[in-house]
């Protein structure tokens, strides 16, 4: 051993490399250890039954309640759609907690430093986990709320309501529409917890922009509200028809065009902070 | 092999790390010794990509860390500070760091048997004690075989049966060829285990070396001589290499001789001597030295 260390003399003959069972690093295998993750926390099993009985009891409970609704030329059927998934307004908290704690979480445990240790990459984790919280939160909420959407219908329709069906105009596209925001939504609560590291820093922000900016937009006057529309939750709730502005200045799908623009930036924010910033 | 060049960290106006070159050799248990605040964990860090050096460079067996296809096949890492996930158990902690490399299920439990958590391996990580986190951490940094392993502080907060374990882990790491490089602010650990030493201090480099040269080198081996001739004595011991000191009383604390040659020497200038004293620093006492200037946080200091 000392030979290695010793000048003058050969160098001891290196030793074969260790056998290893480790492969090499694929965005494939990080997305696998995204899910273990994801399925080992018993937060996720919580938020998800939390989403379900939001999305879909809601609307049964207020079909089932008040008076039963009417299509006419000022209550559209995409409108009574909308009705029906109410419970969605409540269920992107839950979602954007999600999506916060899956970044958040991993600083504020330390988890982060081992698991940027062995994908030094590290933008295969933002993916990972990204792919991972999209291809949970869209299948679950999509059939959350054709669920909802069935459910809330026949009871309203049973009560003596409008029979509203999906091929209503609108109709299809406010049901999977609630479903995509709520997807969207997850990606701005992923990206807000990278940028920010911290879960309340990360879930404030989240509240604020989603919950509480809308609202106090609503109370200031017309002349300075120009931008309530382009608020991430107002553009995105025009495409499954529940934003709280009362200027409904975007068509569906260019406030959904918007909604997904904030989801871009913040990823990419998150994405060069990741990379220059360290653990 | 870790290879370490120039390397610099700057957290604000604060240097943790200040121009550290050193090599980390494969085939031995490496000790990285320093006092706390000296910059272990943060070269450590920096080593598996977590800090972006300010200047300098590291290499893992040759290569740009972050840059690694395997990474988990070059380098296994045990940070000072926590790095579990509380929510998850033992088993899934170290499951999701596995996937990564397509690392399966039969390596993860052998791990776990390894580091003795068989038992505990389905309960979430947050209600661990300190050494079982410590034994998690270690399991975590085996599991891909890595060719090079960096344990920070590994020992902390073990008991004896964890201790011993340690050692010997170590020690058939480097049997099989691969390097190890562990952290300890304790030399009486090191010298148990760690066969070179790279001693640090204030973030720099204070001894690169074995263990051996580390102790004979910086223990110093002194006589005490008590003698009410102190100045005469010490004037006629005077010479190059040998270092005498008085703080006043009868005694004289004399280095780079013998006690023998001391003895002889006042036999012939006729000086009377009461005592004749060999003493010898213990290797703790010889990194305290070794260390003192660079010690950041005295214990009480009120400066």
């Amino acid at each position: 051993m000392t030979a290695i260390t010793r000048p003058g003399l050969a160098p001891a003959p290196t030793a074969p490399a260790p056998v290893t069972v480790a492969g090499p690093v694929t965005q494939a295998r990080v997305v696998r250890a995204e899910l273990t993750k994801l399925r080992g926390l018993r937060s996720t099993w919580w938020c998800a039954l939390t989403a379900v009985v939001l999305i879909v009891g809601l609307g049964a409970i207020i079909a089932g309640s008040g008076t039963p609704y009417h299509v006419s030329p000022g209550n559209t059927a995409a409108a009574g759609a909308s009705g029906a998934l109410l419970g969605v307004l409540f269920a992107q908290l839950v979602v954007g907690v999600v999506g916060v704690l899956a970044f958040s979480g991993e600083y504020g445990t330390g988890m982060i430093r081992a698991t940027l240790a062995v994908v030094p990459a590290r933008l295969p984790v933002l993916w990972a986990k990204l792919i991972v919280l999209a291809g949970l939160v869209l299948p679950v909420t999509m059939l959350c709320a054709f669920a909802g959407f069935f459910a809330a219908t026949a009871i309203e329709s049973s009560r003596g309501g409008s029979a509203i069906t999906l091929t209503d105009p609108g109709v299809l596209r406010t049901v999977i529409g609630s479903s995509l925001y709520l997807t969207v939504v997850v990606i701005i609560g992923l990206a807000l917890g990278a940028l920010l590291r911290k879960t309340a820093a990360g879930l404030s922000a989240f509240a604020a922009v989603f919950f509480v900016l809308p609202i106090v937009t609503e109370a200031l006057p017309h002349a300075i509200t120009g931008f309530a529309p382009y608020l991430p939750s107002n553009a995105g709730g025009e495409l499954w028809g529940l934003s709280v502005t009362s200027a409904h200045a975007l068509s569906p799908w260019t406030g959904f065009a918007v909604l997904c623009g904030y989801a871009v930036v913040l990823t990419a924010a998150a994405a060069w902070r990741l990379r220059r910033r360290d653990a | 092999m870790i290879e370490i060049d120039g390397l610099t960290k700057r957290y604000g106006d604060k240097t943790a790390v200040d121009g550290l070159s050193f090599v980390v050799q494969p085939g031995v248990v490496t000790g990285f010794l320093g006092p706390n605040g000296a910059g272990k964990s943060t070269t450590m860090r920096m080593i598996a990509g977590l800090d972006r050096p300010t200047s300098g460079t590291v290499r893992v067996n040759g290569k740009h860390y972050p840059h690694a296809a395997a990474p988990m096949a070059e380098l296994g890492i045990l940070l000072d500070a926590r790095s579990v996930h509380p929510g998850l158990s033992a088993r899934n902690n170290l499951l999701a760091l596995a996937r990564t490399a397509g690392i399966g299920r039969r390596r993860v439990d052998e791990v776990i048997d390894l580091a003795g958590l068989a038992e505990v391996a389905g309960t979430r990580a947050g209600g661990f004690s300190l050494g079982m986190g410590q034994r998690l951490g270690v399991a975590a940094a085996l599991l891909g075989q890595p060719q090079t392993v960096v344990l920070d502080e590994p020992v902390n907060g073990l008991d004896p049966d964890g201790v011993r374990w340690i050692r010997l882990l170590l020690k058939s790491l480097a049997a099989e060829g691969r390097t190890v490089l562990v952290s300890s602010h304790l030399m009486s650990e090191m010298a148990q285990t760690a066969t070179q030493l790279i001693v640090l201090g204030r973030g720099q480099l204070i001894a690169e070396s074995t263990v051996e040269d580390f102790t004979a080198r910086a223990t110093t081996s002194a006589v005490l001589v008590r003698t009410p001739e102190t100045v005469r004595l010490g004037q006629l011991l005077a010479a190059p290499g040998i270092t005498v000191m008085n703080d006043g009383t009868d005694l004289l604390r004399v280095s780079g001789t013998t006690a023998e040659q001391i003895g002889a020497a006042a036999w012939r200038a006729h000086l009377p001597v009461y005592e004749l004293t060999p003493t010898h620093a213990s290797l703790e006492e010889a990194f305290m030295q070794v260390t003192q200037d660079s010690i950041e946080y005295h214990a009480g200091a009120t400066r």
